[in-house]
């Protein structure tokens, strides 16, 4: 088998698993609720639509929900998790020897295509973050972790669909 | 007895602090883990690399065996972990947009973020993008309202959908993710192959 470290420094992948799993159940025991990414950059937006006109972040009721009283703290929260993150993935990345500003990408495509490819699949992540009700962490993993309908509908649409189109985009990969 | 917050066991005032805390350890472990890597990432698609495979399932079985310890010895009460409602109709819908962008986009918003902290200047146009994919989604909000609330199920849990007990349910989890194991390994070694064998050695050594 692989040893502990493999490519470029990572770790086993079992190990990491074991330890996202544990760490999940820590953050149900302490707070009740999973780990989530999408539910901060939702945040920013509300934050940021209200900065830029806010008669209108009033007026949209999606987002509506964040400002005034009903103000969740779950929110606040995700904003601290993914402070934390970027701390996180940096001290990884400077220890492995991977800090470096660069557009990964295949062979066989520019760095245009790879950027405008990166720029339209995080506009349809985000869109359909708000369908799932959470992203990749907080409705596909704690969803399935808690058994939760919704989690597991979610992450088999998620892996499904890539799957299936997976051939027609493979020029952006491989 | 757990969730230590929500019982008030520990302060409310604390709560950031542990936000930052958790962060920190996501971070390490996903990057950690190569998911700062979108080549590393969507190997699964491909059959080059399965770590996301491999990290996600572990991940989730050893938390849903854990949450079943944990309520079993008394230490947390499960009837207060939160999950989400179920709205069918936009699960899918969501679940199908998401995976369009994962494919497209290379990442998916947990990766992105510990991509970005390393310098990967794509994820950072990734996250731009689902900021971006947020206000889009805010704004039309009216006109998708029916798919967003369709379908109601309520709190629905998987097992009991089945007709399965919660540990039934793991124990079935835990088997297909064995299974899941050993069968992309396999493909994994064969699809390396023959990238090698064709002279593509910079994909199969998987970024």
């Amino acid at each position: 088998m692989d040893g502990l470290l493999k490519h470029k420094g990572y770790i086993n992948p079992y190990l990491g698993g074991i330890l996202l799993g544990l760490l999940l159940l820590f953050t149900f025991y302490i707070t009740g609720r999973g780990l989530g990414a999408s539910g901060a950059i939702k945040r920013s937006v509300a934050a940021v639509v209200y900065e830029v006109a806010p008669e209108h972040a009033e007026n949209t009721e999606y987002l509506a929900k964040y400002y005034g009283e009903e103000n969740s703290p779950l929110n606040a929260w995700l904003v601290f998790e993914i402070l934390g993150m970027l701390a996180g993935g940096f001290i990884a990345g400077a220890m492995g020897g991977r800090l470096k500003f660069k557009v990964e990408r295949s062979a066989k495509i520019t760095k245009n295509t790879r950027l405008f490819a990166a720029l339209g699949g995080g506009i349809l992540f985000g869109i359909g973050a708000q369908f799932g009700r959470g992203c990749t962490s907080g409705a596909a993993l704690t969803g399935s972790a808690a058994q939760g309908t919704s989690g597991f509908v979610v992450m088999l649409a998620i892996f499904g669909t890539a799957y299936a189109i997976a051939y027609f985009v493979r020029k952006l990969w491989i | 007895m757990g969730p230590l917050i929500p019982n008030g066991i520990i302060d409310a005032g604390w709560s950031y602090l542990v936000a930052f805390i958790i962060g920190i350890a996501f971070g390490l472990i996903m990057e950690s883990s190569g998911f700062s890597s979108s080549k590393k990432i969507v190997g699964l698609f491909y059959g080059y690399d399965f770590t996301v495979l491999r990290v996600f399932f572990t991940a989730a079985f050893i938390a849903m065996f854990g949450l079943l310890y944990l309520n079993y010895a008394e230490i947390l009460d499960l009837s207060m972990v939160y999950f989400p409602e179920t709205f069918l109709t936009s699960a899918i819908v969501g679940g199908v947009i998401m995976g369009i962008g994962f494919i497209v986009g290379g990442y998916c918003p947990g990766t992105g973020i510990v991509a970005a902290s390393i310098g990967k200047i794509d994820a950072i146009v990734f996250l731009i993008g689902i900021f971006i994919g947020i206000f889009i989604f805010s704004e039309l909000f009216p006109l998708v309202k029916d798919i967003y609330f369709g379908n109601p199920m309520g709190k629905s849990r998987f097992n009991e959908l089945l007709g399965l007990s919660r540990g039934m349910f793991a124990f079935l989890f835990v088997l297909i993710a064995v299974i899941a194991f050993i069968v992309t390994r396999t493909i994994e070694i064969r699809v390396n192959n023959k990238y090698a064998a064709e002279n593509h050695g910079d994909q199969a050594s998987a970024e």
